[in-house]
């Protein structure tokens, strides 16, 4: 079926950035079809993200936009929807700007519970200054900064956001289109900060190096590797070796922030 | 009516005088001696419809104040040395997206963690340069309670009205005294408001490279705009052309340079015929205005000159003063080691003698020691 996104897009800010191959385009679609699937108002969207080649996205939709500066999305996105509780907030931004220099603001915001969503785009490297290691480049891994392989332990943003207090964490990826649209949709309508890690492939600085030919091969990897959290349920750890689990991962109810807060600082509304 | 006389800590009134201007939101990370400033605005902002949050750290605070400002609030943050370094980044972000707020730095000690308790005025220079890049910052210094109050009033009116972020640069003393603190009336000191945009929302340029002025429409108002922290086109969107980044670097200075009248704020007291000018900011000012009085007294013709507004330099009131050629000399005091001197002998270029009056030693510098530069003079 033939869909209208030229009705979200900045046309005269295209063509995007992004390499041949780059997942990215893709989840953009998902994004816009899950906001479309929603009726939000243009209007009452914000979206913020930090620096990388994931965060120039917001530049190419017709939402408000705020491209800030690198790991910080969450924080400003914070300030934004304090200031205007009716906005709906998309924070969003590479694993690099979400988990290293961001680490500290997303830990807090999965604490904290206000009503936002944060899109993790995973591509396990960090590809705008050119594939130097990220926080989930896996081990072994080679990146610029790790000509050996990568030597350090990494991070599963999942679990980093659930041990931080997330009530809403999923994960989807940029090869299952449908699902992605869909998650996304279901992180939107949480109450409270909603995570979602999408595996993302950067086949430029990462794919090229790290035995993914073409880009295609990622796509695949990505097909072959996600098995849904529901069936992994029947699995046993050896079938789930070398894989990872898509789809809501965790979801459970807490009070609000922003309604806690004027709860408890007697603010009228 | 009687008026509203409280005696006040200073940075208390710096949250008073927040809130009269409108303020709606303080973001903030705790640091001495700035920390009674966000513990008044946790306290008082929800009783005027606002919100306070604590943020995980300076950075985040800066952020969150940015994020605020842009959805439509007048916003505050306060911090001391460490915590300003921490903000820079995001400082120059607000210079580069033109975002209205209020950052109050309560001097103390550096650099590094250095004197948590120390009152200091050594950030001077870290106001004006302490975030990388070439723009316009302007930076008041008040001197008292009362003026905690109405330099933090005009701060965000300034804010508003130029759509920048705007410092207060003041110190643990004038901090963290007590002193008298008449409140005005509403309406009795002028609170600029921010302008929406009238122009149709496709039609909106929010960073017009050919208007001095665009009003910052907030998120959420109907105009969809995209703002980045890169060199961007009148349309907010990136760019990498040299000339249009030179022409809105070059338009953003100009800005604040057109108004400097408008902007710099001097007490000037007893310079009409002075010989010997004492040219002094927050704490040490007062210091230097006894220092003044004394070698009156003693019949040396000294006057000071007190910039409420540090940057943009108050080099055109020097400048008046300086062209009647009877200055013999200008005495810097200041708890540093020589930032606002090296500006001070900037504009004099060599027209009469400079000397600084330096102190580390956390004790306001006392009019006895300024009164005795003075004298070297005649
Ligand atoms: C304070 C700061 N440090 C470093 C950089 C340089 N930098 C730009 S993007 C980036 C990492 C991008 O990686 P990631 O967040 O994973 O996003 P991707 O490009 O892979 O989408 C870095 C380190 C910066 N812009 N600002
Ligand atoms: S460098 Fe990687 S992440 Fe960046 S646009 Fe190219 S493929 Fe995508």
């Amino acid at each position: 079926m033939a869909y209208d996104y030229a009705k979200y897009l900045r046309k005269g800010k295209l063509p995007h950035i992004w390499c041949a191959g780059c997942t990215y385009g893709i989840v953009l679609k998902s994004l816009i079809r899950a906001i479309d699937s929603l009726q939000w108002d243009k209007n009452d969207v914000a979206i913020v993200s930090g620096i990388g080649c994931a965060s120039r996205l917001p530049g190419y939709v017709d939402f408000n936009t705020l491209h800030t500066t690198h790991g910080r999305s969450i924080a400003f996105a914070t300030g934004v929807k304090l200031a205007n509780p009716n906005l709906k907030v998309l924070a969003m931004g590479g694993d690099g700007d979400m988990t290293a220099i961001g680490g500290n603001h997303f830990i807090h915001a999965c604490r904290r519970n206000i009503d936002m969503t944060v899109f993790v785009f995973n591509n396990n490297i960090y590809g705008m200054t050119g594939a130097q290691y990220s926080p989930t480049t896996p081990k072994g891994a080679w990146a610029t900064t790790s000509p050996y392989g990568m030597s350090e332990n990494n991070f599963t943003i999942t679990d980093l956001a659930i041990g931080a207090g997330a009530t809403f964490v999923a994960r989807t990826t940029a090869y299952h289109v449908a699902h992605c649209e869909k998650t996304m949709k279901e992180a939107f309508q949480h109450k409270g900060l909603s995570v979602v890690e999408i595996i993302n492939a950067c086949p430029t600085g990462f794919g090229r190096k790290n035995k993914f030919k073409t880009p295609t091969s990622m796509l695949l990897w990505m097909k072959d590797s996600a098995v849904n959290v529901e069936k992994a349920k029947n699995m046993s750890q050896e079938e789930l070796a070398g894989k990872f689990t898509i789809g809501v991962l965790h979801k459970i109810e807490k009070p609000e922030y922003i309604e806690t807060y004027d709860a408890t600082v007697g603010l009228k509304k | 009516m009687a008026k509203k006389v409280e005696f006040m800590m200073g940075n208390y009134a710096v949250a008073e005088g927040a809130l009269y201007a409108g303020c709606k939101f303080f973001g903030g990370y705790p640091i001495t001696p700035s920390t009674e400033i966000a513990e008044r605005m946790a306290e008082r902002l929800p009783q005027v419809g606002g919100r306070f949050i604590q943020m995980e750290d300076e950075i985040a605070a800066m952020a969150s104040v940015i994020g605020a400002s842009i959805a439509g609030a007048k916003a505050l943050t306060a911090t001391s040395g460490p915590g300003f370094s921490l903000k820079q980044e995001n400082i120059g972000y607000a210079m580069l997206c033109e975002i209205p707020c209020v950052i109050v730095d309560v001097m103390r000690g550096g650099p590094s963690t250095g004197m948590p308790t120390g009152p200091s005025q050594s950030d001077i220079m870290q106001a004006k340069w302490g975030t990388h890049g070439d723009h316009p910052v302007i930076a008041v210094t008040p001197a008292s309670v009362q003026e905690q109050f109405d330099e933090t009033v005009r701060a965000f009116n300034l804010a508003e009205k130029y759509r920048c972020p705007v410092f207060i640069l003041t110190d643990s003393i004038i901090g963290q005294m007590m002193e008298q603190l008449v409140i005005p009336e509403p309406g009795e000191l002028e609170v600029i408001e921010r302008p929406m945009p009238d122009c149709k929302p496709e039609e909106y340029l929010p960073f017009d490279m050919d208007k001095d002025f665009v009003p910052l429409a907030p998120f959420g108002s109907g105009y969809r705009y995209h703002i980045t922290g890169l060199h961007h086109a009148s349309d907010g969107f990136p760019t990498n052309d040299p000339v249009l980044h030179t022409k809105n670097t070059v338009r953003l200075i100009e800005r604040l340079n057109k108004n400097y009248d408008d902007i710099v704020k001097v007490e000037e007291f007893m310079t009409d015929d002075a010989e010997v000018l004492v040219f002094a900011i927050g704490v040490t000012a007062r210091s230097a205005k006894h220092a003044v009085v004394e070698a009156r007294n003693q019949g040396i013709k000294a006057g000071l000159v007190r910039p409420l507004t540090i940057w943009p330099f108050p080099e055109k009131h020097l400048e008046k003063l300086l062209s009647k050629n009877t200055v013999k000399g200008i005495v810097v005091p200041e708890m540093n080691l020589g930032q606002m001197t090296f500006e001070v002998q900037r504009v004099a270029k060599g027209r009469c003698g400079v000397e600084g009056l330096y102190s580390l030693m956390l004790d306001p510098i006392l009019p006895g020691e300024i009164l005795e530069k003075i004298r070297r003079f005649v």
